[in-house]
Formats: structure tokens, C-alpha cells, sequence
């Protein structure tokens, strides 16, 4: 007789900082099933933006995610732009390039620390940071912070890379390369990876297909499915790069296309430099956007994000929506994290198949429902409702301009 | 196991951190750091109090009717844009970034330097 036992791992738990729940259906060491529930981590962003210039808003934009802080700003800037309707100068294009593929490059390096670090392989997570450091203080070089990188403006970039900034760039690039081949050969050759990797969290291509999964997590599944190549955006429809797919899905796939997809960017980085023209950074576009509404897309290093922006002809938007890649990813979970015929996954491999599709859930946040725990009843409050609840007599909310 | 050879590799290396308040790491040139406001310059626009993301500078009336911005240094999130937003290039970024303090008074940076 079976005897199935809910084991919540969650909100705070053994894979991430960020609070997420998982509800875990055990039947003695074996994961049968999962569910998920997110809403931990509001922050109200929109909401906000929509008090704030568009200029302003990008700010708040780039710290959605303290780690793709470049890709949510590139985006709000291209939905503007599209808004707005104005070309922007080519050496702009191609340095919101090179800013977004920095960002990659330490996004995957991160997480590859991270993952070791669920693996319990402590020493490689220590050995990727260290070198993950080199490519943060590129970043720093070029954009004057480490983590809020404040490059990307309405109209093109706030700086230009001088010629020595750019060899130094490419010096560290090729560095980082030899680094980067290193690790793969490490995760290749390496029997502790491959046996805590190896056949789990298998997310098979149909369910990834069918889930719409979207960055390396879907590419790890086979499918070649990359916005860079799909939609081309700033310079990607003049630098020629590789999608990297693998077909064994499972979390090694997933590794892998993450530590060749930091071998592209790399190339991609040095491509763009080669090529970059020159001319001005950026392009003089009015603070008061006409009405109308855009939509930005691009290859975050989880995957594809979309801002959609909408304006009523102020400086500041009437509506703003991020679709950060988390949220896509969360749902291929459960169907990670369920045992079925011959695959079976145990309890020690949750931290790790969770933590393989990368998950931000800052970035996922956006909506809040309210539910009554004790009867299960859910309902939504609008904004108006919520301050006649609870904010009658205190005038402590800013109206709106 | 190749993760042994990179520990071999690694071992007799100096180590990768700094004892961080003894040993500081230079910072970039173009660093943005604490912002720096000349305000023998400045001419009292607000156009950085308006486009400021964090309401880190406030216009602020003086005795002798001008106005001028004041500096809030712990609300400011660094990204500079009240240094491009200036049409007088009276505001700078600085390279230093240790401003933690226990007084609470040296957080506001008040206009002074009226001279115009």
C-alpha cells in the first residue's frame, strides 16, 4: 500500500535565497508529484513605474533583476523606442550588444556556480565565482557599476567604449575563454557532477514544447528556440552566432548549453567589438512619448523577456507589463519533479532540478492574489478596493499625476 | 578527477579576496560613485530634482531667493542621471563609495556657495 506525504519545500528552502514554494507529494523517497505557489515576493513594480518618467522607470527597470539588470532596461528602452517610432544610432545597437552579452556571460557563470553549490560541489562553486569576478570588473570598466549598470538610456547608451577599455575587453575575453573550456571539460570529466546530473530533472521536448519553456531550459530540451536568432534586436542580425541546443534534457543538458552559450557570448563580444561603427552613442528623443503602445523582446540569460509599454502621451506610462522567463520556466516543474514509469526522482534532487531552470522569482512577481488559507477561497482585490479596505481615514498613497 | 588538478593549480596562489576595510580595490575612473554638486555653477533649473529616480535631490529655497537642490546621499541610487540631466555640468560623479556613517546629519548634503 502506498502512502503518500505532502512535503512542503518552501518559501524558505534548501535551493535558493528567493521564497518560492514547492509542495512536494512523497511516497516513501519518491517525488510523485508537485505543485507550486509563487506570490512571496510582490514588489509592486508596475505599479510604481506608472508614477515615474519613462526616463526614470528605467532605473526601477533594471533592478527587476539584480543579476539581467542590462536586459529588463534594453527592453523598456526598445519598447519605448518603438513607441516613439525613431531609429537609434548603429554604434549604440552594438554596444547594448556587448552590455547584454556581459550580462549573459556572468549570468551563466553565476549559475553554474549555484548549481554546483546545490550539487553540494562547494570547491567549483568557490573556482567559478572567483572567475566570474574578472568579467564583473569589465563590466564595472565599462559601464561604471558592477551591478546596476545604469548603461542603457531612451534613445541609444549613456557611454561610449574608448579604444584601450575595448582591447582590455577583448584581452580578458580571451582569458576567460581558456577559463570557460576548462569548466566544460570539468563538467564533462567530472564524476560527481555526472552523478548527481545525469537523467534528472528530465523535461522531455514535447513537454517543453507543450509548457512553453523558453531559454537554455527549453534549448537543453532540443529545441532551437532563441529570440536573438528568432527576432533579431540591436546588433544580432549582423554578428552570426550559434543557438546551442542539447537532446538529452535533462540537468547536464542544461549545464552544458549554458557553458557554451557563455563560448558564443564571447565570441559575440569580440564580433561586435571588431565591428562596432563608429558615430554617435545616442539619439535625442523627446521625454514626452506620443500615444501608443510597444512591445521589447529579448534573450535574457534565462530566457525571453517582454515588456510591453503603453502610453497616453505624458512623460509617463499609463501601463507597463513585464514577462520575466521565470515565469515561463516555473510551470515545466511539476512535470520535472514527477516520477513516471522509469524515471524517478528522489527527494535529494529537488534542490537541483528547481534551481536548473535558473529561477528568478523577484523578476516572476507580478501579480498578487489573495487566498484564505483555512477554506482555500481565492479571490482578487483591485487597487480601489484594497484602499477602501484597508486605507479609508489615511491618505498614505500617492494619487495618481 | 579533474577538479583536483585546479586545486593543485590553484593551491599556491595568493588568494582571490581582499581583507576588505585594510585592503581597498581601486575603483574605475569613470566610477559612479557619490555625486559631487558645484554650486558656484549650478543655476537652480531642477531639471536633476525632476528626473532624479529616487527623490534623492530636493529644491530647496535659500535666504536670498535662489534655488538650489539639496543632496540626500542615503537615498541616492547612483545611476547618474542627474549628471547627464544637467545643462550647466555642475554636477560630477566621484570614485568614493564608503558612506556609511552613524550621523544621520552628514547623510544631507546642504547648498552652500552662493556666489552667484
Amino acid at each position: 500500500m502506498s502512502n503518500i506525504v505532502d512535503v512542503p519545500v518552501g518559501p524558505q528552502h534548501p535551493a535558493l535565497k528567493e521564497p518560492l514554494n514547492i509542495t512536494c507529494y512523497v511516497d516513501g523517497e519518491q517525488v510523485v508529484g508537485a505543485k507550486l505557489r509563487i506570490g512571496y515576493n510582490h514588489r509592486g513594480i508596475e505599479k510604481a513605474g506608472e508614477y515615474q518618467t519613462f526616463i526614470q522607470n528605467l532605473y526601477i527597470a533594471e533592478r527587476i533583476c539584480g543579476i539581467c539588470g542590462i536586459v529588463h532596461a534594453f527592453d523598456l528602452a526598445q519598447a519605448t523606442e518603438h513607441i516613439i517610432g525613431k531609429e537609434i544610432p548603429r554604434r549604440a545597437d552594438y554596444l547594448r550588444t556587448i552590455g547584454l552579452e556581459l550580462n549573459r556571460i556572468h549570468s551563466h557563470l553565476l549559475w553554474l556556480g549555484v548549481a554546483a553549490h546545490e550539487i553540494g560541489f562547494d570547491t567549483l562553486f568557490m573556482y567559478v565565482w572567483r572567475d566570474r569576478e574578472v568579467v564583473m570588473d569589465v563590466i564595472e570598466d565599462f559601464t561604471g557599476n558592477r551591478v546596476t549598470y545604469a548603461l542603457v538610456t531612451i534613445g541609444g547608451v549613456r557611454r561610449d567604449l574608448p579604444q584601450e577599455k575595448a582591447e582590455k575587453m577583448l584581452r580578458v575575453m580571451d582569458a576567460l575563454e581558456e577559463t570557460v573550456k576548462k569548466y566544460k571539460e570539468m563538467c564533462l570529466n567530472e564524476k560527481t557532477i555526472r552523478m548527481r546530473c545525469d537523467g534528472v530533472g528530465v523535461l522531455r521536448k514535447e513537454d517543453a514544447i507543450a509548457l512553453c519553456a523558453v531559454g537554455p531550459t527549453i534549448r537543453a530540451s532540443g529545441v532551437p528556440f532563441d529570440i536573438r536568432a528568432d527576432d533579431p534586436h540591436a546588433a544580432y542580425d549582423e554578428i552570426p552566432f550559434k543557438v546551442v541546443t542539447y537532446d538529452t534534457c535533462d540537468v547536464t543538458a542544461r549545464i552544458l548549453v549554458r557553458i557554451d552559450e557563455t563560448l558564443e557570448s564571447i565570441n559575440i563580444v569580440r564580433e561586435a567589438i571588431k565591428k562596432m561603427p563608429s558615430g554617435p552613442i545616442r539619439a535625442r528623443l523627446p521625454r514626452a512619448v506620443p500615444v501608443g503602445e510597444g512591445v521589447g523582446r529579448t534573450e535574457a540569460p534565462r530566457g525571453e523577456v517582454i515588456h510591453y509599454v503603453r502610453s497616453n502621451g505624458t512623460d509617463r506610462p499609463f501601463r507597463w507589463k513585464v514577462r520575466a522567463p521565470t515565469l515561463a520556466n516555473l510551470l515545466s516543474i511539476p512535470v520535472m519533479l514527477t516520477s513516471k514509469g522509469d524515471y524517478v526522482v528522489y527527494i535529494a534532487d529537488v534542490p537541483i532540478t528547481f534551481a536548473s531552470i535558473d529561477p528568478c522569482l523577484s523578476c516572476t512577481d507580478r501579480a498578487v492574489k489573495f487566498v484564505d488559507v483555512s477554506s482555500g477561497k481565492s479571490w482578487v482585490w483591485t487597487f480601489s478596493q484594497i484602499k477602501r479596505m484597508y486605507w479609508k481615514d489615511k491618505p498614505c498613497w500617492r494619487e495618481r499625476p | 578527477m579533474p577538479i583536483f588538478r585546479e586545486v593543485l593549480r590553484t593551491a599556491p596562489k595568493k588568494r582571490a579576496t581582499l581583507l576588505y576595510p585594510f585592503e581597498k580595490r581601486d575603483v574605475p575612473l569613470d566610477y559612479r560613485g557619490r555625486i559631487e554638486i558645484n554650486y558656484d555653477l549650478c543655476v537652480g533649473c531642477g531639471l536633476c530634482v525632476k528626473e532624479c529616480p529616487s527623490q534623492a535631490l530636493e529644491l530647496v529655497t535659500l535666504p536670498d531667493g535662489k534655488k538650489k537642490p539639496r543632496y540626500y546621499v542615503a537615498r541616492c541610487t547612483f545611476c547618474a542621471q542627474c549628471v547627464e540631466s544637467c545643462p550647466r555640468n555642475a554636477i560630477k560623479s566621484t570614485q568614493i563609495y564608503e558612506l556609511a556613517t552613524y550621523n544621520r546629519k552628514a547623510e544631507v548634503v546642504e547648498p552652500c556657495g552662493t556666489s552667484r
